[in-house]
């Protein structure tokens, strides 16, 4: 009998997620994680000495309720603390906040507008209605509607009954919602440019779209996810950067007996008989177990890992043709002071959430324009966090870390990322932002760059895309990565899928690894020990 | 205009919500922020500065003061050493709890006793015949609560005291911005957190150094919203809340006895003699009818009868205060007091008494809750106090 009943490949957040409800119910499992330590694009690094940078993600929106209550993460340590506003400094030296208190946001933006004050209310009621009714869509096992069986169908009728709740009105703007660009769905509502830009912004983040590219505004629903849960306030900075989340799942995984070895490449997937039966490591290890789950995202699982004759062809080309496309990068700094925005000069509370740099729509535009045609953008959007003022703790007492989210870097670069072109980049960022905060230039002590070309050595990655795979809708519910293999379940039997690859998709929310896990559970019912 | 407290040029300068609430006579803030949410979490993760001087404080001093006090509390005053703090309720002579607090011996011969309602009088009459003097100082002292794991951090930077030395529960005299004070590693939250007494002439400098200290490591003014929710995280109980004190108890059934609160533990019946003990002797003996536990209400079971009418769950923003019908098996077995949703432990709790026969942890009982007009049953499960115990509260 094989030492364990499972094996994890990647010790990213979903894959610790997965191997802790498998330890939960009592499978012995095994999480193996190529780097040196866990979190994959999860991760808190001391890059430079005693700041610590969200090296990769760096808030947390979706994380399901549910496993911080299953795993009892509040006990391993994680604490999310609210994100409480949305700043957009403007080149004109106005600017548009939006604050965590209703009146607050309502007398700022009826500063711009009276009309989009009151539409913003509206607005947000639609939007919570429709989160209301998709939410349950990302706690699902995905059904598969190409699939006549009577479970299947069943699924389906359960989908449809649901969203016949929303009624008729709410459905229409629900298609248009799923079928429009961002940009034009906004404008249907708001006359403020900054705040159509600024909200347009979330339906652009790790596609390689543009606000105005059909399709985008869905992703903006994605958003209103976290809005639904109300007092949840789920929008937040865990303390201890986004590392801490994925070390407080892996403490729980270990407290519940699941095993973690880093260090531990996988190089291959073992297959008999067209069963999976464990992993061969890049150090010519093997280790055997009937259920291997990957977490690593579809392009290194199926055209990485497991050798083609053990895949049927339409699903390698399902595979091949399933789009990646990295559009983002990141800049973190170690501040020696805090940036003074010339709009609103001064520490203040509009410090202690998101800064975005979108002023308009058109600005938007002509930064994927730069990226369409194979250049970073020359003035890009950028989501701003400065976690040391939310967790002091993230930077020595007076010194700040900064995390700057920048899109659009594409992979496919002209001439191919180098260490040139990663550095222009890096300055072409911290130029933008140094117009609307001049000091920030003086005050850097140290900064990383961190490109798609970089996300995809280091973090395994693949074309850099931080969700593994574009969340756009021709790749998302069963058809995430591939029907009809949207189930967690893969062609080759004892193979799972448990990554952002699979459905309910990237960010951190957990829910592929928890999905994964159930589906486990339920194919082999009596597999533990 | 009701009282203010002697922190309120700083207080009132800070509360952005007006947002204030009475406590025992006094203008306490509830929130400083528009919304309390960083004071909450200020709490659990960083460190949050709360004005608590409304407490009543007295002063016991006299070769008799730990006999007066003995008498008193239930628990063993002999066996607090100079330097130690402990928790205690004290009781009436039916052994039913008028009210709780903190008692720390200062020296041999003084205490300082806190509480939260008037116990002035209760003192004095218990004191008849004994060599002791007891006075009120709850006006003259001020006090602050600095909780939260970078607490000890910041009072340290303002403090010569060891303050790795002073262990939970323990308490020293210390200057601090040059202000002779009293720090006691206690507070109402459950976290690593202090308390500074202080005399209410001298309070301000204290204010100003600790937010001056604190600045760099989040340190946050938080009101009474905040404090409510951490408190009922950590388990612990808030008179005329959660309990009647017996003073005010109309009628015998609203009184509770500590086996009944939980607190059975502070109850020391080897001591020959306490106000209430014999009482407490024999409810010893036949088993107290009433426990305090928490309970976690289910999340599915919450989201279904919400689902019912379709909306997703809608969770109390602050913590509540009412009373609220516990069933099991379509009958009546408690009531819940006090709850919250817990922010940081993503869970619904509540502070309940169970009759003893239901209040076995594990079980499974139901809550009233009113799902849009109409009373409804969610399911709960009965677990201990405290819902959060970090280790750094006593590390």
């Amino acid at each position: 009998m094989p030492p364990y009943d499972a094996i994890v490949i990647g010790g990213g957040h979903n894959g610790l997620t997965n191997a802790a409800y498998l330890a939960r119910a009592g499978r012995k499992v095994l999480v193996l994680e190529r780097r040196h330590l866990t979190g994959g694009s999860t991760v808190t690094e001391e890059v430079y000495p005693g700041f610590k940078y969200s090296v990769c993600s760096y808030v947390v929106s979706l994380l399901r309720q549910e496993i911080i209550r299953d795993l009892e993460l509040a006990r391993h340590g994680l604490e999310i603390l609210p994100l409480e506003s949305t700043f957009t400094p403007l080149p004109n030296g106005d600017h548009l906040a939006r604050w965590s208190d209703h009146d607050k946001t309502r007398s700022e933006l009826y500063r711009h507008s009276p009309r989009d004050a009151e539409a913003y209310d509206d607005f947000g009621r639609l939007m919570y209605r429709m989160a209301v009714a998709v939410k349950p869509i990302l706690s699902m096992i995905p059904p598969d509607p190409t699939s006549l069986s009577l479970k299947e169908l069943k699924g389906l009728l359960r989908l449809g009954r649901h969203f016949r709740s929303l009624g008729r009105k709410d459905f229409a703007s629900l298609y248009r919602l799923l079928t429009m660009s961002s940009a034009d769905y906004l404008e249907e509502w708001f006359e403020t440019e900054p705040l159509i830009a600024t909200m347009s912004a979330s339906g652009i983040i790790g596609t390689f779209l543009g606000p105005r590219s059909p399709g985008t505004a869905y992703v903006q629903l994605h958003h209103y996810m976290g809005e639904i849960d109300g007092v949840f306030r789920a929008w937040g900075f865990p303390r201890g950067g986004t590392g801490s989340v994925a070390n407080a799942i892996a403490a729980a995984a270990v407290r519940l007996g699941a095993e973690i070895r880093t260090n531990a490449a996988v190089g291959q997937l073992m297959v008999r008989n067209g069963r999976a039966v464990g992993v061969a490591l890049e150090s010519g290890e093997e280790i055997r177990a009937p259920v291997v789950v990957s977490g690593l995202d579809p392009k290194r699982t199926f055209l990485g890992l497991v050798d083609r004759e053990d895949l049927p062809d339409d699903f390698v080309l399902a595979i091949e043709r399933y789009r990646m496309r990295g559009s983002s990068g990141k800049v973190n700094l170690a501040l020696g002071e805090l940036p003074d925005f010339k709009c609103l000069p001064g520490a203040g509370p509009h410090l202690r959430g998101a800064i975005s740099i979108s002023p308009s729509v058109d600005y938007l535009e002509r930064a994927y324009d730069d990226a369409k045609y194979g250049q970073f953008s020359r003035r890009p959007f950028m989501d701003v966090i400065i976690p040391s003022v939310i967790d002091p703790g993230m930077a020595p007492a007076g010194s700040h870390v900064m995390s700057i989210f920048v899109q659009y870097a594409p992979y496919a670069i002209n001439g191919g990322w180098n260490d040139a072109r990663r550095e222009a980049f890096g300055d072409a960022v911290v130029s933008t932002l140094a117009e609307y905060a001049p000091n920030l230039k003086e005050a850097i002590l140290h900064r990383q760059v961190v490109t798609p070309a970089d996300l995809e050595d280091t973090y395994g990655l693949t074309e850099g895309n931080i969700f593994h795979g574009e969340l756009t809708l021709q790749q998302l519910f069963f058809l995430r990565p591939a029907t009809p293999w949207a189930n967690y379940r893969t062609p080759v039997p004892g193979l799972y899928q448990c990554g952002s690859g699979s459905h309910p998709g990237g960010g951190i929310t957990g829910g592929p690894g928890l999905l994964a896990a159930r589906r486990i559970l339920a194919d082999t019912k009596g597999g533990g020990r | 205009m009701l009282r203010v407290t002697p922190f309120h040029p700083r207080t009132s300068e800070l509360c952005q919500a007006r947002n204030w609430r009475r406590w025992a006579g006094y203008l306490a803030a509830e929130s400083y922020e528009l919304t309390f949410d960083r004071e909450y979490w200020a709490i659990r993760t960083a460190a949050a500065l709360i004005d608590v001087s409304p407490l009543y404080k007295y002063r016991i001093r006299g070769p008799d003061a730990e006999r007066l006090m003995d008498r008193i509390v239930t628990r063993d005053v002999r066996a607090c050493a100079v330097g130690q703090v402990i928790y205690t309720p004290w009781c009436d002579d039916s052994g039913k709890v008028m009210d709780d607090g903190t008692l720390a011996r200062l020296s041999e011969d003084s205490f300082r006793l806190t509480s939260a309602v008037p116990n002035l009088n209760w003192l004095v009459q218990n004191a008849l015949g004994m060599k002791v003097e007891v006075q009120d100082v709850s006006d003259t002292t001020a006090a602050l609560a600095l909780q939260g794991p970078s607490s000890r951090t910041i009072l340290q930077s303002v403090c010569d005291a060891d303050l790795n030395a002073l262990r939970f529960f323990r308490q020293t005299a210390a200057p601090l911005a040059g202000v002779q004070v009293f720090i006691s590693r206690t507070g109402y939250t459950g976290d690593l957190g202090y308390e500074i007494w202080v005399d209410s002439d001298l309070a301000l400098p204290v204010w100003d150094s600790l937010v001056g200290a604190g600045e760099a490591y989040g340190l946050q003014p938080a009101g009474l919203l905040a404090l409510d929710m951490a408190r009922i995280e950590a388990g612990l109980l808030l008179i005329a809340v959660d309990y009647v004190s017996a003073r005010e108890a109309l009628i015998e059934s609203r009184t509770s006895s500590p086996f009944e609160l939980g607190l059975g533990w502070t109850v020391d019946l080897g001591k020959d003699f306490f106000v209430g003990r014999s009482a407490l002797v024999r409810e010893h003996e036949r088993g107290a009818a009433w426990q305090l536990r928490g309970l976690e209400v289910q999340w599915d079971g919450l989201e279904r009868l919400y689902a019912q009418v379709g909306l997703p769950p809608q969770l109390p923003a602050h913590a509540w205060r009412s009373s609220v019908p516990v069933y099991a098996n379509g009958s009546e077995v408690g009531y819940a007091t006090s709850g919250c949703w817990s922010p940081l432990l993503k869970r619904y709790i509540a502070l309940a008494h169970l009759r003893n026969d239901r209040a076995a942890p594990g079980s499974e009982v139901q809550i009233e809750v009113t799902v849009e007009h109409q009373r409804r049953q969610a399911p709960a499960s009965v677990v201990t106090t405290p819902f959060f115990d970090p280790a750094r509260k006593r590390a």
